[in-house]
């Protein structure tokens, strides 16, 4: 099979990126180094090339970061909206100027393959900036009343599965409402939220409007306890999302949480099954599956269930694992080597309870992070690969017979995050999705983004949503 | 610099802009158009019905593509009309300046509101249907959702004081939505709705989308409002006796009708009633089945 698909290298040019040999803490319009000077390397997943070395932060930079927030925070707050708009889209336009820079920064840094940074991330960066932009001189449309008022300083943490898509999550939304930020990048890919505080420069944002502070969890807990920050934005863990619960427990800040995720993929036995096949791929192998909506289970009609099993394998030995730079590299490298230990303990958890393990041959690179593509069969709700989030290319396959069977299986989780249905009857995708509980539920598609599509779980995937109309909730004072 | 090589500058023509190009009126007329002392300033076209029937067909033409794009699509295009503007700032500072008899600093001024204007409306083109829209908790197993969707070509009368900012607050929310536009431009001061046909030709906006004719309300009116392939008309700059007799033309195929209001100030917050004046809404139902009352619903 695979002999038949050889593709010529097709490198995208790592010269549109120029990496400093170090970094500082963007804080009050500045790079500065840590009060301790202390400083940490962010690496390069695919080669563990040392990329560039970056100034951590401690309680001190925390402290000045959240004053800076502060101080600009009156003046920002007060600026007519339709001024505070056009800061957002000329925002939003660098970014389109610079999004193959910002692309090929992200891969090096992330591990993604530059398809998706390219034509996933990036765009949709800008879009969510683009969209927010708007909504700052008409929050009095949002329906949260006339003249909704900014909450003050937010504190806003964010994951390394999608850097500077999740920092547009975040500080879009919340300065168009009036807010002032300070952002902490998650430890492993700290480099496009630092390119984003030079973007913030030539977009001639205010000082300390934005703040960025690139850091471990420790500087993440400084920022969500500090007492001056109004709200608490959070993307990642459960289980730190729910340590932050407790922080903030008895204060008056307001919460975000954008948690874990066990996405249920239900297919009928209706469904066209290369269309199905292709949303079963993406949606657990995009970003090597290190998506909290990823679907990663995936739930079979038990009459479909070795005819869909035979395409999906076929089509998962036609991916394309490697260099992340490459155009036609479908599969990049696990972030991290502490990530890629978790996904590997895990999948040995599936084989030791019985499960039936199977990869396409697939050769791993030497240098750098990487897992195959991995598929379980025979698994049922009681094993540990069908209940806990991996957060890596591995999918757990389950079979049902009826839908009440599906619906049931797809929501005996903790998480409620998202949810795939494959059918051809509308109706069916209609009564399936009522009962499903989960904030983002996709039908004969999956992983579908949108600034204007509100995104956010239920039960333990954590709670407010992001995006949409509804994404302004959580940064105005209502 | 001598008196004798002082460079004599040289004046524009200045045409219609119809389905993305510049014609000048067919029929082969113009009129004169002065500042506000009554000095010459251009000979604008005076268009004919024939080129309102022309424009109309290059709206109908651009309507497909138009409120087919996508609202991010047309809200990028949308503020590219604005950096467009922006970069033209002198040039409508003067234009508007001699138009209207405001002192530079005032035209200016308006100018600025413009292209802010623009990019208020910029910001509405994806979030319309989310304030205007919605599902409906219909009492039965549907799923039951409302939209807007843009009624058609719009003809629209401009303001015939504020030839610059009313002429873009009544285009701009027209368009926002993926209507089509056919605008007379202000009869006294047509010149700087002449030269935003300029601005929308380099902004990505496709040809016909908008479409601007210099001339009489009254004598071009009449035939729009009576046209059959014209969907909605702004009377905003219609004179009362000229508004009702468009009206009465207009209610032939029921053209949505936006009567004129008075505006005392054009640089106040629009809200969101010239958007709303220029869409249908559609409601979908769908059976939602039944799965029994046994789904989990943990």
């Amino acid at each position: 099979m695979a002999s038949a698909f050889e593709y010529a290298p097709a490198p995208e040019s790592r010269s549109v990126v120029d990496i400093a040999p170090s970094y500082g803490l963007f804080i009050d319009g500045e790079f500065t180094e840590a009060a301790d000077g202390k400083v940490f390397k962010t690496v390069s997943p695919s080669s563990e090339e040392v990329l560039s070395e970056v100034a951590q932060a401690g309680a001190a930079d925390v402290d000045r970061a959240v004053k800076a927030a502060r101080k600009a925070f009156e003046k920002w707050s007060a600026l007519p909206g339709a001024e505070r708009a056009k800061y957002l889209f000329r925002i939003a336009r660098i970014i389109q100027e610079r999004s193959r820079e910002l692309a090929v920064l992200e891969t090096l840094d992330n591990g993604k393959p530059i398809k998706e940074t390219r034509d996933a991330d990036l765009p949709l960066v800008a879009a969510h900036f683009f969209y927010y932009a708007g909504w700052a001189d008409k929050l009095g449309h949002a329906g949260y009343g006339a003249n909704p008022r900014p909450l003050g300083v937010a504190g806003q943490v964010i994951p390394w599965n999608f850097p500077l898509l999740m920092l547009a999550w975040k500080i879009a939304p919340a300065l168009a409402a009036g807010n002032t930020v300070v952002l902490k990048p998650a430890e492993t890919t700290p480099l496009s939220a630092l390119f984003f505080a030079d973007i913030c420069r030539q977009a001639g944002l205010p000082r300390g409007v934005v703040n960025i502070i690139p850091g471990y969890g420790d500087a993440g807990a400084e920022l969500v306890a500090h007492p001056d920050v109004n709200k608490v934005a959070f993307t990642g863990s459960t289980a730190v999302g729910k340590a932050i619960a407790r922080q903030v427990a008895g204060t008056g800040k307001k919460v975000t949480l954008e948690l874990g995720g066990k996405g249920a993929n239900i297919v009928f036995d209706d469904a066209p099954i290369d269309q199905a096949v292709e949303g079963i791929v993406g949606g657990i192998f995009f970003n090597q599956g290190q998506v909290c909506c990823a679907g990663s289970r995936l739930l079979v009609q038990e009459s479909i269930h070795d005819e869909l099993l035979d395409s999906l394998k076929r089509r998962l030995s036609t991916l394309r694992l490697g260099d992340p730079l490459d155009k036609n590299t479908d599969i990049g490298a696990i972030n991290s080597a502490e990530q890629l230990a978790r996904i590997t303990a895990l999948a040995e958890t599936g084989e030791a309870e019985g499960a039936e393990r199977w990869s396409p041959a697939c050769e791993l690179p030497s240098a750098g992070y990487w897992f195959a593509p991995t598929l379980f069969t025979n698994v049922t709700q009681a094993h540990t690969i069908a209940r806990d989030e991996i957060f890596g290319p591995v999918l757990s396959v389950l079979t049902f017979r009826t839908p009440d069977e599906a619906v049931a299986k797809a929501n005996n989780s903790q998480y409620g995050l998202s949810a795939g249905i494959w059918t051809e009857k509308g109706s069916r995708i209609l009564a399936v999705a009522n009962k499903l509980r989960a904030g983002v539920v996709w039908a004969n598609t999956f992983n579908k983004f949108d600034p204007t599509s509100p995104f956010g779980g239920y039960k333990e995937s954590g709670f407010g949503r992001e995006g949409g109309r509804h994404g302004l909730e959580a940064y105005l004072d209502v | 610099m001598s008196e004798s090589t002082t460079r004599l500058n040289v004046f524009k023509t200045y045409k219609l802009y119809v389905g993305g190009k510049f014609p000048r009126s067919e029929s082969g007329r113009v009129y004169e158009v002065t500042d506000s002392k009554g000095k010459w300033l251009a000979n604008a076209p005076l268009s004919s019905r024939k080129d309102a029937r022309d424009a109309v067909v290059a709206a109908r033409k651009a309507f497909g593509g138009w409120s087919g794009a996508t609202a991010y699509n047309r809200s990028q295009i949308l503020y590219r009309i604005a950096e467009m503007l922006e970069g033209r700032r002198e040039q409508f500072v003067r234009e508007v300046g001699d138009a209207e008899g405001l002192s530079k600093s005032k035209a200016a001024a308006v100018v600025d509101a413009a292209i802010d204007r623009w990019v208020w409306y910029a910001g509405w083109t994806d979030k319309i249907g989310q304030v205007v829209g919605g599902a409906n908790p219909v009492a039965g197993p549907f799923f039951n959702l409302s939209t807007p969707e843009p009624t058609g070509v719009v003809a629209v009368v401009a303001p015939q004081e504020s030839s610059f900012l009313g002429l873009v607050s009544v285009i701009a929310p027209v368009i926002a939505t993926g209507n089509t536009a056919v605008v007379i431009a202000s009869e006294k001061a047509p010149l700087p709705a002449l030269s935003l046909g300029e601005v929308l030709a380099t902004s990505d906006l496709p040809g016909g989308v908008v479409n601007v004719l210099s001339g009489k309300a009254s004598e071009m009116g009449p035939h729009l409002a009576a046209h059959q392939d014209v969907n909605a008309i702004d009377l905003a700059g219609a004179g009362e006796a000229l508004a009702k007799e468009l009206e009465i033309a207009a209610a032939d195929n029921l053209k949505r009708v936006l009567r004129p209001q008075p505006v005392d100030d054009w640089s106040a917050d629009p809200g969101t009633s010239r958007m709303t004046a220029f869409l249908e809404t559609k409601t979908v139902w769908h059976p939602t089945g039944s799965l029994g009352a046994s789904g989990s619903s943990y």
